[in-house]
């Protein structure tokens, strides 16, 4: 080993170390208990099964938590990308000293906890909450609507959770691209609108592709925004291994919807990620 | 009347003139080259023309038609970015294709007009490739069919040569001369490249500082600059300061240093003045000989000829001489430079600002 290639590996061996004591390990562990049996009076097993897989995918009630939980992310990532892919283009066309602000104000959501935020949004969606209230007193509705402990409320407070990454990864496609090809097109005749859908936004579209994956998987996998906006009615896939976990105590079982979370999550991403490159894979870089 | 006419064009910024009284014509058909170095407002001339920037005085007019308040789509102008600006999303043919889209060509006539420029331009086999598939000379050529394809009244090139390297940029320049006079379309480039301007240009506009400082054919920019300005940006140049004692019918007499020179008739009064030289019109002679003497201070081979600096009385002389199959004069050697009288240019003394 030449002494750059060991100076490498010695530069890269706290991450190392960190990764998978902390990630790979634990995941690891999981990835065990997963096949282990599980008994109410005696515990967790030692023996290994398919058990724990046979039982999540026999069973109807948990086919409902993966579907509402990959919709939920769906949603959101649509929701994102129709308000972020604007709010990216106007951060894009803004002046420096106005953009540097803009970006704050874009990124600024992210500097404050998940779960600060969601209470903030229970604070606004509860059936005694500001929105209801607001309503009631105005005489618009006479009885609250219900926002909390529904699917909508959740999506509604993850977009306000993920439209940063969004806007930030279509504003990097668009940092990308030559300015002038707007110039180029308005010469040729093209209106402002022709100019954005046929020549902006297409040129975005890497970004916004990279930004639905993040979008999407953080959305599927998202726990804290689920578990105070959905508590028990509205469960997904993260707040019933939560469950598992710890009120149930079926670890083995719990492990074994983590596992196939990470498995749907992964496939969806790497699927998604072959679709990108196949079909612009010789138009971008 | 000419086919373009800028009428004291002005583009301030603030206090800062970017454009200052900007006055030229181009006549229908021909190739104008604005020449300048960088910042000296040509491209903001070119962003004018085009419609992408509002002039705040002047006015410009194109085939008798004021342009003031015709937005750029609507000028119909063909343009070639300095960065190409072709859409990398489409093909060659979409691209060159896009422009009469926007003009809602029939289909069946788009294919024809794009299959017509492609061919012009020599790419028709490509027509399929996306744009990061292709060279930067090709993508340079795609930029062009598609600025050409809509039949502009005019064609604005933005140093279309300078993102090319060395080699291909003098073959493009042979290639864009000829897809000019064969689309037969006026052109107005924008360069900072003299050599570009001199091999392409009908007329050269030379611009510094936002003004105009000369507007000629190549041969007579080079040949007879007006300025100092003029005299060093369009090729190599020896110049310094002189005195004209008097100018008559017959020639002039001027004094540099302690050197008592002939030139040629001037209208200029006498006084302090710039002589110019050009490097190529300086023969070497024997060391007593020539109207002055030096020392070969350094000597350059490059191939088709020899570049010399020579140390004189009056300063640093430029020699260039064509390589005709001797070695020239060796570093350190005395030598005599002639010229003739007709050969030097008298130029009216910078002012002390430039």
């Amino acid at each position: 080993m030449t002494s750059q290639t060991s100076r490498a590996w010695l530069l890269s061996a706290p991450a190392l170390v960190l990764f998978a004591v902390l990630l790979l390990t634990p995941l690891a562990m999981t990835f065990v208990l997963s096949f282990n049996s599980f008994d109410f009076y005696g515990g967790i097993g030692n023996d290994l099964s398919l058990a724990n897989y046979a039982e999540v995918l026999g069973d109807s009630y948990f086919y409902e938590i993966f579907w509402r939980t990959f919709l939920i992310a769906l949603i959101t990532t649509v929701i994102c990308a129709a308000i972020g892919v604007p709010q990216a283009y106007i951060l894009y066309r803004m002046s420096p000293f106005w953009r540097s602000i803009t970006v704050l104000i874009v990124i600024g959501p992210l500097l404050i906890s998940v779960v600060v935020r969601t209470l903030g949004w229970a604070i606004l969606l509860g059936n005694k909450g500001v929105i209801n209230t607001a309503l009631t007193n105005i005489g618009l509705i006479e009885r609250p609507i219900r926002m909390m402990y529904t699917s909508g409320g959740i999506v509604l407070a993850l977009v306000h959770v993920m439209v940063p990454f969004m806007v930030l990864a279509v504003w990097a496609a668009l940092q990308r691209q030559d300015p002038a090809t707007e110039a180029a097109a308005e010469s040729l005749g093209a209106r402002p609108r022709t100019i954005f859908f046929r020549i902006v936004l297409p040129q975005a579209i890497p970004g916004v592709l990279s930004g639905s994956l993040i979008v999407f998987s953080l959305s599927a996998s998202a726990f804290a925004t689920p578990a105070i906006l959905g508590g028990r009615r509205v469960k997904v896939v993260s707040t019933t291994v939560y469950d598992e976990f710890l009120n149930t105590l079926n670890w083995p079982l719990g492990a074994a919807i983590a596992m196939l979370l990470l498995v749907a999550v992964l496939a969806v991403m790497l699927s998604w990620n072959r679709l990108v490159e196949r079909r612009y894979g010789e138009v971008f870089e | 009347m000419a086919f373009l006419e800028l009428h004291g064009l002005t583009k301030r910024f603030g206090d800062f003139a970017a454009v200052d009284d900007l006055t030229f014509t181009v006549e229908r058909g021909s190739f104008v080259s604005l020449l300048g170095p960088s910042g000296c407002g040509k491209t903001t001339t070119l962003q004018m023309v085009a419609g992408f920037e509002t002039p705040t005085e002047g006015k410009i007019i194109l085939d008798g038609k004021d342009l003031s308040g015709i937005p750029a789509r609507e000028r119909g102008l063909g343009i070639v970015f300095q960065t190409y600006a072709l859409f990398t999303h489409m093909t060659v043919e979409e691209n060159v294709g896009f422009g009469l889209e926007m003009r809602k060509v029939s289909r069946a006539e788009r294919k024809r007009r794009v299959a017509d420029a492609l061919d012009l331009v020599h790419l028709s086999h490509l027509g399929n490739r996306y744009p990061r598939q292709m060279s930067g000379g090709q993508r340079q050529r795609v930029a062009l069919a598609r600025a050409l394809v809509i039949e502009p009244q005019l064609l604005l090139l933005d140093e279309p040569l300078s993102n090319l390297d060395a080699k291909l940029r003098e073959e493009m320049q042979l290639e864009l001369r000829r897809i000019q006079r064969e689309a037969n379309v006026t052109t107005l480039m924008v360069t900072h490249d003299q050599s570009e301007a001199l091999a392409l240009s009908d007329s050269i506009v030379v611009i510094d500082h936002g003004r105009l400082r000369q507007d000629a054919t190549p041969f007579d920019v080079y040949e007879t600059p007006q300025s100092s300005f003029v005299s060093r940006f369009l090729g190599k140049s020896n110049n310094f300061s002189a005195r004209l004692e008097s100018a008559g019918p017959d020639g002039s007499k001027l004094v540099c240093g302690s050197l008592d020179l002939q030139g040629p008739r001037v209208d200029l009064a006498p006084g302090p003045v710039e002589i110019a030289l050009r490097p190529e019109r300086i023969t070497l002679v024997g060391a007593d000989a020539g109207q002055l003497r030096g020392t070969v201070a350094e000597r350059v081979f490059m191939g088709n000829q020899w570049l010399l600096r020579i140390e004189t009385e009056i300063g640093d002389m430029l020699v260039m001489r064509y390589n005709t199959g001797r070695a020239e004069a060796e570093q350190g050697a005395t030598v005599g430079l002639s010229w003739k009288p007709e050969d030097i240019r008298i130029l009216p003394a910078e002012e002390t600002s430039a």
